[in-house]
């Protein structure tokens, strides 16, 4: 194809498809190059890599690659008793953990017919909302990053190091809290929580308005982030994307308004969406997304009730044999459908547990598809905006 | 749900049927059934989003058991479409034409459980796993402790205690602890 040609070309439309559908790539033909981004690289979301087929700076294949992180926690599970796989479950996923105490822990429940105490769902969805914030903090800074604002992650880092601090004197740790247990939660709220948390959301308030001026209004992060990474609506189903991801394709999916759980059938808010479904849509959903929980964690620390139990009894955990059963348990994290698939077999231990992560399929198939036809300095923007943790995939 | 599920026995061969909560339902069918029941839900019954595809090893019978988790994001409810394969010819027919997501948790399950998709886009390629020779890990037979006692040496000077066992001097104290 002649240079003035190849420009003008309809890029979605190369490399050729063989009558098989595989992508028509002759790497002896000396037009291709296979580049790794990942896992050691600034530009990849976590341990984990893309295999890159590139021509001239044009991505035409991507295949994710995993595996580097396994840690076999599903079936580290099956050898432990109920209560023994709370430091286990957390470690799935390093930014937001809660949703895995919260999932697995609601599973146990259900399964073993335990009701927990009201105060302690009020708890359970102020921590799942603060994790919430951190870990778009988190994502903030990481897609500014990709775009060469590396003051952004500064910024964000130190909102969420705020949060953090409310984490620590709540459950006294920082990233891993184990304080969601079958049950309840540990304990109630410390003395003069509400007005140190009112501090901290102000100061998120106050960052996110200076990330909004720089970032989002930025010239550069515009002309690269607007139109990259479409994802169709109609493919919203056909790949099972959730959260963000779906939300900025207009789909306004969201599961804590779909299938309440916990209190969010008691607070009052709508899905944050998109319409243009780019990479600027996406983390438009997720600065508006942010701005609503702390709307939420004002609304739960005002309705919550004052007084009350916060840990049903619960039997001698180390003999605790629940009945054969299974459930799925999901909540929305700030990536989407965050869920829990548990069989129990009578024993003392999970038959089996499998986690269902968004990343899962953002990661790969949706990842796989988006990339193809990017140019390689767009990969990193491409990546982060669809918000994956490698932890997710290889449970 | 309870009504969904009613339709769909006039329609289909199920086994067994579980109700586990008001938007929550587990159904077992035959493998001839599966994929027209998969459509089904798919086209008529709203059931667009497969939530997950994973096995439970039930190694004492000698079956695993596939579980095709479908959700009506609009409707809000979930159903749960259980398969059970023989052990030993572990081999299934590949749904990445109705999602084709579907082809990762395959490729997955081919890797962690040895149940076979044929004609599943990159089954047969190493997943997260580089070349594992071993048993699937996932499958119930193999030993993780065995494996790791006989892969890798005991950091030097590391004291290592029965999780069990400890924690229950911990939480209990007071109870006999030699038994």
């Amino acid at each position: 194809m002649a240079d003035a040609e190849f420009g003008k070309a309809d890029r979605s439309q190369y490399p050729h498809r063989r009558p098989d559908g595989s992508l028509d790539i002759d790497l002896t033909s000396g037009k291709y190059l296979k580049l790794w981004q990942g896992p050691n690289h600034p530009g990849i979301t976590g341990n984990m890599s893309v295999e890159l087929t590139v021509c001239g700076d044009e991505v035409v294949e991507g295949k994710t690659h995993v595996g580097y992180l396994h840690r076999g926690f599903e079936k580290l599970m099956e050898r432990r008793t109920f209560i023994q796989c709370f430091p286990i479950v957390c470690r799935i996923c390093v930014p937001e953990p809660d949703f895995n105490e919260y999932c697995y822990a609601a599973a146990v429940e259900e399964l073993a017919g335990l009701e927990i105490p009201e105060k302690a769902k009020w708890i359970r969805a102020l921590i799942l909302e603060m994790g919430r914030i951190n870990s778009y903090l988190m994502y903030l800074g990481g897609q500014a990053g990709a775009f060469g604002q590396g003051v952004i992650g500064q910024w964000t880092t130190y909102a969420r190091d705020l949060m953090l601090d409310r984490f620590e004197e709540l459950t006294g740790a920082r990233i891993y809290h184990m304080f969601i247990l079958p049950g309840g939660v540990r304990d109630d709220l410390p003395e003069g929580f509400d007005e140190r948390m009112e501090q901290t959301l102000q100061e998120v308030e106050r960052t996110l308005d200076d990330v909004y001026d720089t970032m989002f209004r930025n010239a550069v992060f515009k002309k690269r982030a607007v139109g990259l990474g479409y994802v169709d609506p109609a493919l919203v189903d056909e790949y099972g994307i959730t959260g963000p991801v779906a939300r900025g394709a207009g789909v306004a999916r969201d599961v804590r308004k779909d299938q309440p759980y916990l209190v969010y059938d008691q607070l009052d808010f709508e899905p944050v969406t998109g319409r243009e479904s780019d990479v600027y849509a996406r983390a438009d959903v997720r600065r508006r997304d942010l701005l609503m929980s702390v709307d939420l964690i004002r609304q739960i620390l005002s309705k919550m009730p004052h007084k009350g139990e916060v840990m049903a009894t619960l039997p001698n955990v180390l003999h605790w044999k629940i009945p054969r059963g299974e459930t799925y348990i999901r909540g929305e994290c700030s990536r989407g459908e965050y869920g829990y698939y548990l069989v129990t077999d009578g024993s003392g231990y999970p038959r089996r547990v499998n986690v269902r992560g968004p990343s899962y399929t953002h990661a790969m198939a949706l990842l796989e598809k988006l990339i193809v036809n990017v140019n390689i300095s767009d990969v990193a923007g491409l990546m982060v905006s669809l918000h994956t943790y490698p932890p997710e995939i290889e449970r | 749900m309870q009504t969904l599920i009613s339709q769909l026995q006039t329609r289909f061969q199920l086994s067994e049927f579980i109700l586990q909560r008001d938007n929550l339902a587990f159904v077992t069918v035959t493998r001839e059934q599966l994929r027209p029941l998969l459509l089904h839900l798919r086209d008529k019954e709203g059931f667009t989003h497969l939530v997950l595809l994973t096995a439970v090893d039930w190694i004492e019978d000698n079956i695993f058991q596939l579980t095709y988790l479908l959700g009506d994001r609009t409707a809000g409810c979930d159903i749960g479409v259980r398969l059970m394969l023989p052990r030993d010819v572990a081999s299934m027919d590949s749904i990445h034409d109705l999602w084709p997501t579907a082809a990762t948790y395959q490729r997955e399950l081919r890797e962690m459980f040895g149940i076979d998709f044929p004609e599943s886009p990159r089954v047969d390629e190493d997943f997260i796993l580089e070349g594992w020779t071993d048993l699937p890990p996932y499958r119930r037979d193999f030993d993780t402790l065995k494996y790791s006692q006989e892969s890798y040496v005991d950091r030097l000077g590391r004291e290592t205690k029965d999780p069990a066992a400890y924690m229950k001097l911990k939480l209990y104290p007071d109870e006999d602890n030699d038994g």
